[in-house]
């Protein structure tokens, strides 16, 4: 840890409640190190000092606002925790899918047979009338039969080609592995780190980004053994050494956990990830676009990252995925309650339809969505 | 009242019936059902069978190609990020477009650490945000294959790699054992400040400056006629009456791109109060300049000195006369004279000559007609040009004699472009230790015996001064890369200051600025501009007498002469590396990939050269040799309308050295031996003596001749300011046809001629539209090198060229305007043409695939990947915008064999140039990069539109006026073009379209495409009164405009 957990500094004997000293800390902590004895007495506790700031970039309601949430979180803390509810729903439709499969094989197979025993039957009661009839040849070899086959097999078989075709290149649960076993599922899930605190970019710019060494670095410089979490299993069930995969982390960024002090983060070398998402080339996405104008959630897209240790990819990421989303999804409209995007002002159009009841809320689909050139240009 | 014509080849004005037949069997092509008749299907060319093997390889082929397994990627994030970046937001960075001179203040568009596009700076008051083609084409350069990438220095033949810690060393010693011989550094024009600095303090250095195409004349005139040796500001957009002796203002001399905003202001009319200011041009050939001039005059560039002289005795009376025998010349120097002193004080007279007395002449005019202090600025003196040919030459003298000890070349390259190139060759031999700082391996780099290459200007840190008092700060956008030094740093090594020049120009401006801090906000504005210092000198008069005998008893040129001259794309030749710029089609020419002679009509009669169908519908071209005294070359030659008789017209910078690349090496010839020197300065014409050969005729690469309307005239619409004066709806006039015969009832051609719904209902509350202005589009082409860079347009190379695969997605058209016959040149009308965007766009109906539909915002949308190829939408186009992929030209096909050469045909090496790895970084990577075999156009820069609405939704604000700019818009030094919301009655787009309505048309309105881009009709400042009625018999109409007509209009 680089310094004293915030949780209940304010409290301690130095501070004694007064905010004052804080700041004092936060913009003068360079010299306060040299001249007073108590955090003197902390740089040789955590050998590192914290970032000075300056005035304009971290003013002190700022720091305020801080302090108050690091409050909040500890009182939080302290409540027991509500019972957890379990949300499991039985996904039945894809059983559905089964019986109805075997109930139509079971009833063509009865049907098959119905006609074979009632081609004998007529043959047995032409025999016992006297009418002739030629030897009937097996069904292996009667052409109805033998087309109804192939029909059924070209359809079938066209079917699976056509969806094969289709799925080529599409990688539905692409799970690889990942040079270090990172898990969003440890992070994101129980640590709670907000999506944006490591893939900030998304909110900034087409690319989500995956985050750089120094942004790994930042918690852990501190956090460098794995020890209080669930095990951790990769997708064959061999199980992982959390505190190894830290330590992969630190041979990339050049970190020596026992001499901290020494380390230089210019030295760092990049990870190689493997990219997960792929669209292709002639598809226009940004990240901004959807997770800051649109508020969609990240899970939306992503599935639930929380509860992914190795992640894989959750959406089939084609043309008809993303236009179904578009069809269906509620744009942050400027209604009447002025609290949608002001860029919307403009759909003086869909605003009357509202007034008018005409419609009840503007669609992406409304606005263009599913224009050749919101995403293909 | 006076009939005229308009046309853009020979073919179509002497041979109307036979050039339409031929347009219209373009695409023949016989049917093989010739086979099929008696023979039966399997005998046939393509039987049956074969047709079923192929289809079962292919799609097996298909199967097999598709089911690779798909590729692992790769996402490597940055170790360290730093803060402000963001991985996939561009970044812009002031910098400033430096060449020989030139200077252009501009921003670079930075995409993930790579500069991938310029734009100009609109901190810059005196460009206003404009640009020149070879600007927009410059960050191509960076990733030219064939620049220098490491030091070298020549052992024997061979230049071998070396380092600079060795060169400095080496050359240090070299430099202190001269014994008293002189170090000289040869430069083209610096305009940097901090640069003349250190060269001033490097003890013992002699500086000098050496320009390609010189101003020594002009430099020399204005000393003597007591400015001192400068060049001065003009302003152009103060002047009534602009008159220019060969002056290519608009193309090539001196500063384009700050003269074509000043001059678009006399000529945008506002339609309140008609007034635009008059352009007379006097020259020898047709010129850039000359095509927007309202009144041209010809004479043999020989004779420049004799009109200039007419000019002066005509206005003052102080110079005796010279006899003209041209009746139409020296008419046309008494109506100037008179005009001009109609316009005293409100009047600018500028030449292109490099002649002392000349420009001395000129200098007197203009002090007859008050230009100084009005529209000539000596408060603002300007840096572009500062060689003195007289220095060069001793300079050359000085190392033939061997007293230069060492020559450091920057910039310049005189074994290429001198005159007398040869002996420059023989001097520089004699040079005990050569060094040049050059980019490239030019002619002259080949010679020298060190080559420690400078950075790109996108990967320095700099200055410029354009004009005195304004600095340009020159910012790295990008780590270098190739192993180059500033060439300043090597300057200040040598002369014993071991500060690398980062350093030392950012101490230099600390100490002007004030502080560091100072230095930094500067760099951000990039540009800095301290308050004009009024001019302390006045004119001398002094010198006129002598220039005046000295013109009278100039020698008089032979029959025919030759004049060199620039393109706007190739310069002196230092575009002539860049492929953007090669396939940059010349603005009058339309040719691209080639230097050529353009002779007159009465030449070619003269020559035997047949202005039929064969010359103008095939593009091999006759090939004659050109001779002047012992330099012979041969050059096909062009027919162009409006040349003076007997002047031939070449462009320079062609022919260039193998070494500098594929793009640049076997095109065109080199006719920089055709200059000369008199003495004082370099004469950039001479007397020629044309003879035939018999060489095999060359094929000229020409765009434009393809594009057939169908004889459909009504794309450009131009008129005179006198018939625009009197009859103010001349242009709008053809609605009333529209109406009476599609519209009877409501009067509403827009919405009663249609079987459609109204497009107005498709649409939601933006609606892009364009308008772009003929009175300020001089045909630069800055526009179609921009759109080159935003939207990733193919270079396809000449062989592509010439079978009418350019990709161009903007043209500019030009037509010629004539009287009766076709060499009675009364204007050239440049058309920016490009997808017009229509609301009942007639290539949407015919997609099968509906790859091309229409946007809300009204946008004719294209998608790659849906098309499929048919090439219906482009048949379809009654404006031919749309352009095909023929071959693989970017190497983007999944299938890895599309270039292969045996395969798909001859490519030319500059294609695979672009396709390198190094060239590809200039690709923006928010755009498409389209692959063989689909359609592409014009997407009105929908990457900047969508962009746009990011930012405004991301700031939480309504999208505002000016938010987008498409590509060409940006470029137009002239602001010809204009973009934006039409719905929005306030944005600037739709106040133009509503000012203008007496100008403002629709290209072939009568078709009801409904496009979305207008057009301000051209207006040319004569006081003809054109009676409108063209060739083709076209009934005319002299309709008065009804009330109807105005209600059409205001729908728009």
């Amino acid at each position: 840890m680089t310094g004293p957990k915030l949780g209940g500094v304010i409290d301690k004997e130095y501070y004694a409640g007064d905010m004052k000293k804080i700041y004092n800390w936060v913009y003068n902590v360079n010299n306060l190190v040299g001249s007073d004895p108590y955090y003197a007495a902390l740089k040789k506790q955590y050998g590192s000092i914290m970032t000075q700031f300056e005035k304009n970039s971290l003013p002190e309601k700022d720091i305020d606002a801080i302090f108050s949430y690091v409050a909040q979180e500890v009182a939080n803390n302290a409540k027991p925790k509500a019972p957890g509810e379990s949300t499991e729903t039985a996904t039945s439709s894809s059983q559905n899918a089964v019986i109805f499969g075997v109930i139509s094989l079971i009833l063509a197979v009865i049907a098959l047979i119905l006609m074979q025993v009632n081609s004998n039957l007529k043959k047995m009661s032409d025999d016992a009338e006297g009418i002739m009839r030629p030897e009937p040849v097996p069904f292996y070899r009667n052409k109805v039969y033998i087309a109804m086959v192939a029909i059924v097999f070209f359809v079938v078989g066209g079917y699976y080609v056509t969806k094969g075709a289709i799925g080529l290149q599409r990688q539905t649960n692409y799970q690889p592995e990942q040079p270090i076993y990172y898990s969003h599922k440890v992070h994101a899930g129980i640590n709670q780190i907000n999506c944006l605190y490591c893939h900030g970019n998304a909110w900034e710019s087409k690319h989500a980004a995956i985050p750089s060494v120094n942004v790994c670095m930042n918690c852990h410089k501190a956090i460098n053994e794995y020890a209080k979490g669930p095990k951790l299993y990769k997708e064959n069930g061999e199980e992982v050494n959390g505190t190894a995969e830290i330590q992969k982390l630190y041979d990339y960024a050049g970190f020596d956990p026992k001499n901290a002090a020494a380390w230089d983060p210019s030295k760092a070398k990049p990870i190689e990830w493997v990219k997960i998402h792929n669209l292709p080339d002639h598809v226009y996405f940004n990240h901004s676009q959807h997770v800051r104008a649109g508020k969609v959630q990240c899970q939306t897209c992503h599935g639930e990252i929380t509860a992914m240790d190795e992640v894989k990819q959750f959406s089939e990421l084609s043309m008809g995925w993303c236009v179904n989303c578009h069809r269906q999804t509620k744009v942050d409209f400027n209604y009447d309650d002025k609290k949608g995007n002001k860029f919307y002002s403009i759909y003086e159009k869909f605003h009357n339809d509202i007034k008018s009841g005409k419609m009840d809320s503007v669609t992406v689909k409304d606005i263009g969505g599913l224009e050749c050139q919101k995403c293909h240009y | 009242m006076s009939q005229k014509k308009y046309w853009q080849s020979f073919a179509e004005v002497n041979d109307p019936e036979n050039f339409q037949k031929k347009a219209q069997d373009e695409f023949r092509e016989e049917l093989p059902f010739e086979d099929i008749d008696n023979k039966g299907l399997l005998d046939a060319k393509a039987p049956r069978r074969d047709f079923l093997k192929y289809l079962g390889f292919s799609t097996a082929a298909a199967t097999l190609a598709a089911s690779c397994k798909t590729p692992v990627r790769k996402a490597i994030p940055f170790a360290n990020k730093p803060d402000n970046i963001i991985p996939g937001e561009a970044k812009y960075y002031a910098t400033t477009y430096v060449q020989d001179g030139d200077v252009v203040p501009v921003l670079a568009k930075v995409r993930d650490g790579r500069p991938i596009k310029i734009e100009g700076n609109d901190m810059a008051a005196y460009t206003n945000g404009g640009t020149t083609a070879r600007a927009q084409a410059s960050v191509l350069d960076l990733y030219d294959t064939h620049r220098s990438r490491f030091p070298t220095r020549k052992v024997g033949d061979k230049y071998e790699e070396s380092t600079y810690e060795f060169l400095d060393k080496t050359i240090g010693e070299a430099l202190a054992g001269l014994g008293g011989k002189s170090i000289v550094l040869l430069s083209s024009s610096i305009v940097s400040p901090s640069t003349k600095d250190i060269i001033a303090k490097f003890p013992n250095l002699k500086h000098v400056q050496y320009d390609a195409v010189s101003y020594s004349g002009m430099l020399l005139a204005n000393e003597a006629s007591g400015f001192g040796r400068k060049l001065p500001s003009y302003n152009f957009g103060e002047a009534k009456v602009i008159v220019s002796l060969g002056a290519d203002f608009l193309g090539s001399w001196l500063s384009p791109v700050e003269f074509a905003g000043g001059y678009s202001k006399g000529r945008k009319i506002n339609e309140k109060n008609v007034e635009m200011s008059k352009h007379y041009q006097f020259e020898s050939y047709l010129s850039t300049t000359g095509a927007s001039a309202d009144e041209r005059f010809t004479h043999k560039p020989s004779e420049t000195g004799t009109v200039a002289l007419a000019l002066l005795a005509a206005l003052d009376g102080s110079v005796t006369a010279p006899s003209i025998a041209d009746p139409k010349l020296k008419a046309g120097i008494t109506k100037v004279a008179a005009d001009l002193k109609a316009n005293n004080g409100k009047a600018l007279v500028v030449s292109g000559s490099n002649d002392i007395n000349v420009q001395t002449i000129i200098n007197a005019i203009n002090n007859a007609v008050g230009a100084y202090g009005t529209t000539i600025d000596w408060s603002r003196p300007v840096n572009y040009r500062q060689g003195i040919d007289k220095d060069m030459a001793d300079l050359v003298t000085e190392m033939e004699a061997g007293g230069v000890g060492a020559l450091f070349i920057y910039g310049a390259n005189p074994a290429y472009n001198y005159h007398d190139a040869p002996k420059f060759i023989a001097a520089l031999a004699k040079v005990k230790v050569s060094v040049s700082f050059n980019e490239r391996m030019d002619e002259t780099t080949e010679l020298c015996a060190y080559n420690l290459p400078t950075h790109h200007y996108l990967e320095s840190w700099g200055d410029a001064e354009p004009k005195a008092g304004i600095t340009s700060f020159i910012q790295p956008t990008i780590y270098p890369l190739f192993k180059t030094r500033p060439y300043q740093t090597s300057l200040l090594k040598w002369s014993g200051n071991n500060t690398d020049y980062d350093t030392y120009l950012k101490t230099y401006w600390a100490g002007i600025l004030g502080s560091e801090d100072a230095y930094n906000k500067v760099l951000q504005d990039g540009i800095v501009e301290a308050p004009a210092i009024a001019a302390t000198v006045a004119y001398n008069a002094g010198a006129v007498a002598g220039a005046a005998s000295a013109v009278a008893a100039a020698k008089k040129g032979g029959k025919t002469e030759v004049i060199l001259y620039q393109k706007t794309s190739i310069g002196t030749g230092t575009g002539a590396t860049n492929p953007w710029l090669q396939e940059l089609p010349d603005p009058i020419s339309k040719a691209t990939w080639d230097n050529y002679a353009m002779i007159s009509m009465a030449k070619a009669n003269e020559l035997g050269v047949k202005l039929d169908m064969d010359y103008e519908y095939y593009p091999q071209k006759p090939v004659f040799e050109f001779a002047v005294g012992n330099n012979k070359v041969q050059l096909p030659v062009l027919v162009i309308p409006g040349m003076n008789p007997e002047t031939v017209a070449i462009a320079v910078g062609y022919g260039r050295g193998e070494k500098l690349g594929k793009t640049a090496a076997k095109v065109g010839k080199n006719v920089y031996p055709f200059a000369s020197f008199n003495g004082t300065t370099v004469d950039y014409f001479a007397d020629v003596t044309i003879t035939d050969t018999g060489a095999p005729k060359h094929k000229i690469a020409q765009t434009q001749i393809h594009n057939s309307y169908e004889d459909r005239k009504e794309v450009i619409r131009e008129t005179t300011l006198a018939t625009f004066k009197k009859n103010p709806n001349v242009i709008p006039d053809y609605r009333q046809k529209l109406v009476d015969d599609f519209a009877k009832k409501t009067s509403d051609f827009h919405k009663e001629a249609t079987l459609y719904p109204d497009p107005a209902t498709r649409h939601n509350e933006i609606k892009w539209g364009m308008t772009v202005d003929m009175n300020a589009c001089y045909g630069c082409g800055a526009c179609i090198v921009a759109c080159h860079a935003e939207n990733n347009v193919p270079v396809v190379g000449k062989s592509e060229v010439l079978r009418y695969h350019d990709m161009h997605w903007l043209r500019i058209d030009r037509y010629f305007v004539s009287g009766e016959t076709p060499d009675d040149l009364k204007g050239v009308v440049f058309q920016p043409m490009m997808c017009q965007h229509c609301d009942n766009a007639p290539c949407e109906n015919v997609c099968p695939v509906a790859a091309t539909n229409h946007s809300t915002e009204g946008i004719n949308q294209m998608a790659y990947n849906r098309c499929i190829g048919t090439r219906y939408c482009a048949n379809n186009c009654p404006f031919k915008v749309r352009r095909f992929n023929w071959a693989d030209y970017t190497g983007a096909d999944s299938f890895g064999d599309n270039q292969d050469q045996q395969l798909v045909g001859k490519l030319d090496d500059v294609i695979f140039q672009m396709n390198d790895e190094l060239t590809r970084m200039v690709l923006n990577p928010d755009v498409t990069v389209r692959s063989r075999g689909v359609m592409e156009k014009c997407s009105f820069c929908v990457q900047r539109t969508q962009a746009a609405k990011l930012k405004a939704k991301k700031e939480n604000r309504m999208l505002a006026d000016g938010d987008v700019k498409t590509a060409c818009q940006q470029a137009c030094a002239a602001g010809a073009i204009v973009f934006g919301n039409s719905y929005d009655k306030e944005s600037h787009v739709s106040k133009v379209r509503e000012e203008n309505k007496q100008r403002g048309y629709y290209v072939l309105e009568q078709l009801h495409v409904l496009p979305n881009v207008t057009y301000l009709a051209k207006v040319r400042n004569t006081e003809e009164i054109i009676e409108d009625k063209h060739h083709s018999g076209e009934e005319k109409h002299e309709a008065i405009v009804p009330a109807a007509e105005k209600k059409e209009e205001a729908t728009h």
